[in-house]
């Protein structure tokens, strides 16, 4: 139960874009086409499950029994950084297909405040190791939900007459704001769900 | 040459991170369901971009090009360190309320434009005064943000515990929306849209 209602949790209700408000340059930058938001879902994914399992092991095995807890902050975007470089350098030698699709994006990821706000986030609810993989995963997935839904109703704006003024960011910022109504219904669902 | 006094005003008018940039969403939209929030949230970036600014500047001569954005993160994440510690001890209230968003001044876009595109060029003082001055942008921004929501969402604005308007508010139905997530979206989305029109107003009287 725990699980799963990280992951349905992590992915409908408390939606990394529509509740929780992480990771929303990159959300808003690379949103144009639907495969540019796929591409960069992908890496996401597996830089925050990644990036959540080291995390965790850095806090609860070096800075906890180190008492060096107020290196919080220092240590863990310094990992993420060096692990995005690490990723990149060993996807490029394993498999250069998957390197030529998600190559570019990963250097943004680094700057992606998802990322680090998953780790915190996890450290901050006392999670177990495992929760806190599933928590990365699925806030990724909701990341990645949002992104490609984003990206799908964005398309649509080329042959949609928009005023001058609204173009851009101000138009991109209602039409989320949209979205995130609609994803409210899901809190109903989460709740009716797992009353019991 | 520029004073430093126009490197200041850059910041808040021509060049406001948050609204002609459009740098640093993630708090501007998740704290500011209050002015005062915004508030604090504002006092936290000036003082982390003044410093590091001001050390980023200083240490420009001796930082490895090639290796120059993890040293700006150190830098960066130290002064976000030392802002944790003293909200933790000093504002309880406030650190529970702005939650994470206080660690992750870390990633947030303006410090690091700020440290790559002016500091790590310019001297010490122009660095300082560029500082202050997008963070103080930054500030009214969020500021601002924040009191369009509150006012909308619960009909009036809380300054230390004493609301604004008296005790019984605007007297209008207070839309709950606005200071749910949806309501950050739409708030900063038309605001924009408010500051497009008007600088294009201001475009076409020139050109008239």
């Amino acid at each position: 139960m725990n699980f799963v209602g990280i992951l349905i949790g992590g992915i409908l209700v408390n939606n990394f874009i529509f509740a929780r408000f992480l990771g929303l340059c990159p959300f808003v930058g690379i949103s144009k086409r639907v495969e540019t938001a796929t591409g960069m879902s992908m890496a996401v994914i597996f830089v925050m499950a990644v990036a959540s399992a080291v995390t965790w092991a850095v806090h609860n095995l070096v800075l906890v029994p180190f008492r060096l807890e107020y290196l919080q902050t220092v240590s863990f975007i310094l990992v993420i950084a060096a692990l995005v470089q690490f990723v990149e350098m060993v996807m490029l030698k394993s498999s250069p297909g998957l390197y030529q699709a998600l190559g570019i994006y990963l250097p943004l990821i680094t700057t992606n405040c998802a990322v680090l706000g998953v780790a915190l986030l996890s450290i901050r609810s006392n999670y177990t190791f495992l929760e806190a993989v599933v928590n990365g995963v699925a806030g990724a997935l909701g990341w990645s939900l949002a992104v490609i839904l984003f990206a799908g109703i964005r398309e649509r704006w080329e042959i949609t007459p928009i005023p001058k003024v609204m173009e851009g960011f101000p138009i991109a910022l209602i039409s989320t704001g949209l979205m995130a109504i609609s994803f409210f219904g899901f809190q109903g669902l989460f709740r009716t769900l797992f009353a019991r | 040459m520029r004073s430093p006094l126009q490197v200041l005003t850059n910041g808040l008018v021509k060049e406001n991170p948050a609204f002609r940039l459009v740098l640093g969403l993630c708090p501007m939209l998740a704290v500011t369901t209050a002015a005062e929030n915004g508030f604090w949230m504002g006092m936290a970036v000036i003082f982390v971009l003044t410093f590091s600014n001001v050390f980023i500047s200083a240490l420009s001569g001796v930082i490895p090009s090639k290796i120059r954005i993890p040293c700006y993160i150190v830098v960066i994440a130290t002064f976000v360190t030392i802002v944790d510690l003293v909200m933790h001890a000093y504002l309880p209230e406030m650190y529970n309320i702005l939650g994470i968003f206080i660690p992750l001044i870390v990633v947030n876009c303006v410090i690091m434009a700020r440290a790559e595109a002016f500091a790590s060029k310019n001297g010490l003082l122009f660095a300082a005064m560029d500082g202050i001055g997008m963070g103080l942008g930054y500030t009214v921004a969020i500021m601002l943000i924040g009191a369009i929501r509150e006012l909308l969402g619960t009909g009036n604005i809380l300054l230390r515990g004493v609301p604004l308007f008296g005790a019984a508010g605007l007297g209008f139905e207070p839309a709950i929306v606005m200071i749910l997530p949806p309501g950050a979206f739409i708030t900063l989305g038309l605001v924009l849209g408010v500051l497009n029109t008007l600088q294009q107003r201001r475009l076409r009287q020139r050109g008239a």
